[in-house]
């Protein structure tokens, strides 16, 4: 195998392809990158039983092969070369890099070891890329990331002819964000539950490229893919029953409060700088005004007061700051609402454009406050 | 001494145990060399200028006390043996001693070597009236260690700690708080802390001898004489002392491990196991009032090696179903077992006090359900005896059958 390919151009390649590499191979060849120049191109991927990676780089084919390195060093090696082009080339049982005045010989992996990559399910249909790295950022702040609850860190995935709902929750807050897509069949009604963090490293790598490819398999194999701009990446669904969340949005509130977003994220943080861990921030919300404050008479103490709108009876609610910050720092819109039922019961945070108009549905962030102690 | 029932019931309000050892570094001593016990023991040096650190009550018939000059000692109780101090074998059995106070409760405030403050009023739900408690320490100390402890139980550490001095040696003496006032007020004023010689003579010259005296001696006399330590010194007389027992250095974890009859390769058992432990140490986390922030897992093989792993959990727990639930993600992380297992433990590390600490509610309530279930699972406990209600499967205890017994992969 001989081929030469522009350095930037195999970087970033290779960084993207590395990136599902697990850390902790399984086998040994699965810390290896599989090269294949074939055609005019060389193909990229990477796998670790889990999630698989793969995507193509145009490239000079003086000759066609296949060959499995270490991912991880490629990545370095290339990162550090002079911006040229790399030269490629196998050379009994080793690999060669030329770059320049650089060269490097790497050990290569029984590429017949590796194991076949799982294929792409068929396309189920397309989203903005940028739509939904944004939704996706939305809603697994609420995942859990505790592995003892395996289902919990998953992103439920619904899928109901034209739009597509996503949903997290640790318990303790939950996470709901819909949003439209162009399914490939219009009566589509499926459901899947993918890993956060697949989630995320997609809607980073993937989104923001235009339109992106969403495949999720019908059959047994559990397999959900993503496709954009010529990459793809596969990854095993979660396995278990999801917990019925949606019923527990409260049907009616009786009590809402609006409040400038940037201001309130800010005054959030500044207040609980003296809640020690575990410790809540309190919203005191009356006409007009809500009081923040946090710490205890023992320790420091901290307060701040803000102008909220306020309709319904006058609510005192207690959170942890950290899940309040979460919260409201995915709201995009200048103000947010604070729907409430009663103070022991979950609030819910929604976006809104102007402090009297309506909020937005969409996205919807419910969080469980604290219990003080009387 | 009063009759059980309501007494035992104020007493439940706070319960502390001044535990003291009996001659100490001489009872040790004894322990290793049992000839010499019943006999006239000094420990110290046979130097002229060194000082008696501990004598056997034998000795102290003679009239040998704790810091008098060897010499006077030597003197006046001539054939006494001197038995040189070995300090690095009494820290020993002093840290022993201290790990049998933590099983008891985490709140142990340590005086020196051989003395400390307990607070079992955590524990009563557990081990019973702190009486029992005392009684339990002191058999403990005697089977484990091989000495003898006398044990002072009031509802403060001011008449815990004169109670355990009035019982000695090897005694236990309860006071009431219903009896501390009458209990008090026949002692004489010296009893009280903060009262020395000095002090002493000048309370007699105002014709104050007893605490009863002192307890009705005006404030302004009493400052008068005493300083700003008089009126302290009243509200001592009158059994009134808030300080509470404050650990050194707070319990850090608490934890409970089962070493199996048979070593175990199925994981059906071990889960039972982890179960039970978690119960366990919920149970004890509850009485104590503490939540666990980490869960941890020990493992130890049939070739005694050892292992450990730990989460750490998003919201701090007292729930024995939570900490079940975690012990049993770390045991299955911990993958393929190259051996059968000897040893399971669960431990619950970063304790925080839980009274008064605000709690996040769940969504599903489900935390909030466990926990109601496992508050009405301590009241049965505590009514009707430990492990009388036990989740359905601990019902039948795993007693490992020599045949069938799961060979190791």
């Amino acid at each position: 195998m001989k081929f030469r390919v522009e350095r930037d151009v195999l970087t970033e390649a290779v960084s993207w392809a590395a990136r599902s590499l697990s850390p902790r191979p399984p086998v040994p060849v699965l810390a290896g990158l599989l090269l294949k120049a074939h055609d005019g191109v060389v193909s990229l991927s990477s796998f670790d039983y889990e999630t698989s990676a793969r995507l193509e780089i145009p490239a000079e084919i003086v000759q066609e092969g296949t060959i499995l390195v270490s991912g991880r060093l490629l990545a370095d090696i290339c990162r550090s070369l002079p911006a040229a082009p790399v030269d490629v080339e196998t050379d009994g049982t080793k690999v060669t890099l030329t770059c320049r005045r650089s060269s490097f010989h790497l050990a290569t992996m029984p590429e017949g070891e590796y194991p076949a990559l799982p294929e792409l399910p068929p396309i189920t249909g397309a989203v903005s890329g940028d739509a939904f790295a944004k939704a996706v950022a939305q809603v697994i702040i609420a995942a859990s990331k505790d592995d003892t609850l395996p289902i919990l860190t998953g992103v439920r995935m619904e899928i109901e002819h034209d739009l597509i709902t996503l949903l997290a929750t640790d318990r303790y807050r939950l996470a709901m964000r819909e949003l439209p897509w162009s399914p490939a069949n219009p009566s589509t009604s499926t459901a899947a539950l993918v890993k956060a963090k697949t989630l995320n490293e997609v809607a980073k790598t993937l989104g923001g490229a235009g339109s992106l490819n969403v495949a999720l398999a019908e059959d047994e194999s559990h397999l959900i893919g993503f496709e954009s701009g010529g990459r793809t990446t596969t990854s095993l669904l979660v396995d278990g029953d999801y917990p019925k969340i949606r019923s527990l949005f409260p049907d009616s509130t009786p009590i809402h409060a609006v409040v400038a977003t940037q201001e309130l994220v800010e005054a959030v943080r500044r207040v609980s700088l003296v809640a020690e861990r575990n410790t809540p921030v309190r919203l005191a919300f009356t006409d007009g005004l809500v009081a923040l404050d946090a710490g205890t008479g023992e320790d420091a103490q901290a307060s701040e007061e803000l102008e909220a709108k306020l309709t319904g009876e006058e609510i005192t609610v207690a959170f942890n700051p950290h899940y309040l910050i979460e919260g409201l720092s995915v709201i995009e819109t200048p103000f947010v609402r604070f729907s409430f039922t009663s103070a022991p019961k979950p609030a819910m945070i929604t976006a809104q454009r102007e402090l009297d108009g309506d909020d937005e549905v969409d996205y919807r962030y419910l969080v469980m406050p604290v219990r003080l102690p009387n | 001494m009063a009759g059980r029932g309501e007494s035992l019931q104020s007493l439940r309000a706070r319960g502390i145990l001044h535990v003291d050892m009996d001659a100490f570094f001489v009872a040790v001593e004894q322990r290793e060399r049992p000839e010499l016990r019943g006999q006239l023991v000094i420990v110290g040096f046979p130097a002229e200028r060194s000082v008696v650190l501990s004598a056997s009550y034998e000795a102290r018939a003679y009239g040998i006390r704790s810091a008098m000059p060897m010499a006077v000692a030597m003197r006046q109780c001539p054939g006494a043996v001197i038995v040189p101090p070995r300090h690095g074998l009494y820290y020993e059995v002093s840290r022993e001693l201290m790990r049998i106070f933590a099983d008891f409760t985490h709140l142990v405030e340590p005086l020196s070597v051989d003395e400390a403050f307990l607070d079992v009023s955590g524990a009563v739900r557990r081990l019973g009236p702190p009486e029992a408690i005392a009684a339990q320490t002191k058999a403990r100390i005697r089977r484990e260690l091989g000495i003898t402890a006398s044990v002072g139980v009031a509802a403060t550490k001011f008449v815990a700690k004169i109670a355990s001095a009035r019982s000695k040696p090897d005694g236990l003496l309860v006071v009431r708080p219903e009896d501390t006032v009458a209990f008090l007020h026949a002692l004489p004023v010296g009893a009280l802390w903060g009262v020395g010689q000095k002090a002493r003579e000048s309370l007699a010259r105002l014709g104050i001898h007893t605490v009863a005296d002192l307890a009705h001696t005006p404030d302004s006399t009493l400052r008068r004489v005493l300083g700003s330590s008089g009126v302290h010194a009243k509200q001592l007389a009158w059994g009134i002392d808030p300080r509470p027992v404050t650990p050194v250095r707070e319990e850090k974890s608490l934890g409970a491990e089962e070493t199996f009859p048979v070593d175990v390769a199925d994981d059906a058992v071990l889960h039972r196991e982890l179960l039970r432990l978690a119960h366990r140490v919920a149970g004890r986390l509850r009485a104590a009032q503490l939540a666990a922030g980490t869960v941890a897992l020990k493992l130890r093989y049939s070739d005694f090696s050892t292992l450990s792993r730990s989460h750490a959990l998003s919201v701090p727990t007292d729930s024995a179903q939570q900490l079940y639930t975690a012990a049993k993600s770390l045991l299955a992380s911990v993958g393929t077992r190259p051996l059968s297992v000897r040893l399971i433990g669960l431990r619950g590390e970063r304790l925080e006090r839980s009274d008064g600490a605000p709690r996040q509610l769940s969504l599903d309530r489900a935390d909030d359900n466990w926990r109601t279930a496992e508050e009405a699972l301590d009241r049965v406990a505590a009514r009707f005896g430990p492990g009388t209600l036990r989740p359905a499967r601990l019902l039948r205890e795993w007693r490992g059958p020599a045949e069938g017994r799961p060979e190791a992969p």
